[in-house]
């Protein structure tokens, strides 16, 4: 008589064997880890420099000329009073609420997670709409980064790094580079294919393709890529305070395990100041810089 | 162009086969043995896009590729400037293998030799239109200053001057395919590809489009090659009429020939359509001048006049073109003095027609005329007649049922061209 009872109990792996597997591969990235660990780090050196730097220029110079600075940056680029006065506004009241330096801290990891996703996620999106095979590749990629529990790929890269503000940034930036790659390779993809077809018949390369044609024609779906990068960034900013991210996360992170329902309020409250901040701001400037959508179109 | 075959084709299509799919390769000896587009595209799931196209186009002709869509003419364009790569074939443009060129090579040779029109225009939304006109010329790395210089050249040509600074979205269609117009001659490519160039455009913008291009071509004697899928179009402009069908080239000849001698029943079917008055000119229906006089005086005259069958003729001097004389008239004179010079003989006058002039436009001349109208070039010398019962018989070919109604289709048309 055969054993039959696979058909009413799942057959599974015994669970010896799912130990060895568990060890083997905990032991293999702790090996790892430990070996090249101190090498992984020093190349993020200058990363880590640079981070140190900008959040100290942020929060040590005076408050005034820092609040003065993204006023005239947030003009420059929107060129938007209402936005301007907004700006000040609220930045007063997170300076008087006592939020200043952790803002600052925040501000400065969001502004260089935000580079770091459009100096990395631009270019990929570029070879994705280039090649159908690169987009068969990077989108199942993209699609783990996006639904991969953001706890789950925080363990190794804390395995690697240790706690900080790099593995921080890293973090944040494998949570938020995705709409930017996605929207670049969209936007490239949309670009007419006649106007494409005339630069190439006049004799456009490649790279003059790119630059004159593609890129500034996608730059609307590019722009908010962008804009939902910083917004999914700024999102992520609690969960990397888990692993040393200094900044609005940390009390936000601290009122959850207390309990302590004001404090967790007025630090979100900031963090959504900056993301309607920075959205509205990139938005301007996207919308600015299509001026040939503007002016009164023919029909 | 009767020169034609005494020089060197400009551009020269050998043998081209295009099909599209994974694996073309593969179905080429099918499409080979003869196989029809549609058993091939059942049997591989490969579409046949050319086949065993071979062409000559001359220096400084307007050369129409017609065909309905999906007949591959779209395609072929695109050949010549390798948009499209060919799955077998050659291209020669002045004897050069394009195939040949190396990615490099090819785009000194889009931007030195080709320019191209679009049908949809191709503007670059983003540009102005005067960005876009200097176009080739930025690409080919000329300095602002003088590429915006002659951009601005080009704009006052098509008759766009003022309009520098707007984008292209601020324009017309008939405007946006001027700037087009402009941008492919602003890099003085020799040759100029036009890709339904003015499909898109209300009629008669298109006819304005059509005249303004035949104008400039008078100054500019470029090669054109011109796509279209009317035939009213390609009659108009062509010097030379290639007509596409599935792929295959049916006919290739000058307008006249395609009208008068269609190659089988697909180009018969479209000649049908076709607006004769408007398309064909005096010249390629007149028939050899019957009867000429050259007699110094009237006693010859009479005497050359009797041999004839007719009672008229045409009377013509070292001068050219005089006018007609009938022979009641000329046996009236010799009663007085059969001597008298022919100078001192009253011709009746009569106003001839030039070669060039388009039926429509000399229907009513002809049809109240007694005489077969004389042809009567710019040199004044006589070229042919053209007599209103033949005029009537070229015309009847088509219009026999519904000539009341292309009548007055016409007087419509002029009333709205006032």
């Amino acid at each position: 008589m055969a054993d039959f009872s696979w058909l009413s109990k799942f057959p599974k792996m015994d669970r010896e064997t799912l130990l060895e597997i568990r060890k083997y591969l905990d032991s293999t990235f702790r090996d790892f880890s430990r070996e090249y660990g101190d090498v992984i780090e020093s190349f993020f050196d200058p990363l880590l420099d640079f981070l140190i730097w900008f959040e100290k220029l942020l929060v040590q110079s005076p408050w005034w000329a820092v609040l003065l600075s993204i006023t005239a940056l947030v003009y420059l680029t929107s060129r938007s009073w209402k936005l301007s006065v907004g700006v000040v506004v609220s930045f007063l009241l997170i300076g008087y609420f006592g939020m200043w330096e952790n803002t600052m801290r925040t501000l400065s990891i969001i502004t260089v997670c935000t580079l770091l996703a459009i100096v990395l996620g631009v270019p990929i999106g570029i070879l994705m709409a280039r090649s159908n095979r690169t987009r068969s590749i990077v989108t199942p990629i993209l699609d783990v980064m996006q639904t991969m529990p953001a706890f789950v790929y925080l363990i190794p890269v804390v395995m690697l790094l240790g706690i900080g503000k790099v593995p921080g940034v890293i973090a944040v930036v494998i949570y938020a580079i995705p709409p930017v790659i996605r929207l670049t390779n969209l936007g490239i993809r949309l670009v007419d294919k006649e106007v494409l077809e005339a630069a190439t018949a006049y004799g456009a390369s490649p790279m003059q393709r790119l630059m004159g044609v593609q890129l500034p024609l996608a730059s609307p779906t590019i722009m908010a890529g962008i804009n939902q990068t910083i917004m999914m960034a700024l999102g992520m900013v609690v969960i990397a305070s888990m692993i040393g991210v200094t900044g609005l996360g940390q009390p936000v992170l601290k009122s959850i395990t207390n309990q302590y329902f004001t404090l967790g309020l007025f630090n979100g409250l900031a963090i959504v100041a900056l993301a309607i901040i920075f959205d509205r701001t990139s938005q301007a400037y996207a919308k600015r810089s299509q001026k040939h959508t503007q002016s009164g179109n023919h029909d | 162009m009767t020169n034609q075959s005494s020089t060197q084709p400009l551009i020269q299509i050998r043998d081209l086969y295009k099909v599209f799919g994974k694996k073309p390769a593969n179905v080429m000896p099918m499409v080979k043995e003869g196989l029809s587009k549609d058993e091939i595209l059942a049997k591989t799931g490969h579409t046949v896009g050319l086949k065993a196209i071979n062409l000559d186009i001359h220096q400084g002709e307007i050369f129409v590729i017609m065909g309905l869509s999906g007949s591959g003419k779209s395609t072929l364009i695109r050949h010549f400037n390798r948009l499209i790569d060919p799955t077998e074939g050659q291209i020669l443009v002045e004897g050069i293998d394009v195939m040949k060129l190396n990615s490099k090579e090819l785009e000194q040779f889009r931007r030195n030799k080709m320019a191209m029109v679009f049908q949809r225009f191709g503007l670059m939304p983003h540009r102005t239109v005067l960005e876009n006109v200097a176009y080739g010329l930025s690409v080919q790395g000329v300095d602002k200053a003088s590429r915006n210089a002659k951009a601005n050249q080009w704009l006052e040509t098509v008759g766009l001057s003022g309009y520098e600074a707007q984008y292209p979205s601020q324009l017309s269609g008939g405007q946006q395919q001027r700037v087009g117009l402009a941008r492919a001659l602003c890099t003085d490519a020799e040759i100029l590809l036009m890709d339904e160039a003015f499909s898109a455009l209300d009629p008669l913008i298109r006819s304005e489009m059509q005249d303004q291009l035949i104008e400039l071509q008078k100054e500019l004697h470029k090669t054109i090659i011109f796509i279209t899928h009317d035939l009213d179009e390609a009659l108009r402009i062509g010097d030379r009429i290639a007509i596409l069908k599935d792929g295959n080239l049916i006919q290739v000849g000058a307008p006249v020939d395609i009208l008068l001698n269609p190659a089988d029943d697909y180009v018969e079917a479209f000649v049908k359509d076709v607006n004769r008055p408007r398309a064909l000119t005096v010249e390629t229906v007149m028939k050899p001048p019957a009867f000429r006089l050259t007699a110094d005086t009237i006693g010859e005259a009479l005497k050359q006049m009797k041999q004839i069958p007719a009672n008229y003729a045409y009377y013509v001097t070292d001068e050219g073109f005089q006018g007609v004389v009938c022979q009641e008239a000329l046996e009236d004179a010799v009663k007085t003095d059969k001597d008298a010079p022919m100078e001192d003989f009253q011709v009746e006058e009569m106003t001839p027609i030039s070669p060039d002039a388009l039926l429509e436009s000399i229907i009513p001349t002809t049809m109240e005329s007694d005489f077969p109208l004389p042809v009567v070039d710019a040199d004044g010398d006589l070229q042919g007649e053209l007599s209103r019962s033949h005029l009537a018989g070229v015309l009847s070919d088509f219009y026999t049922d519904d000539a009341d109604n292309t009548e007055s289709q016409k007087s419509n048309l002029i009333n709205k061209d006032k």
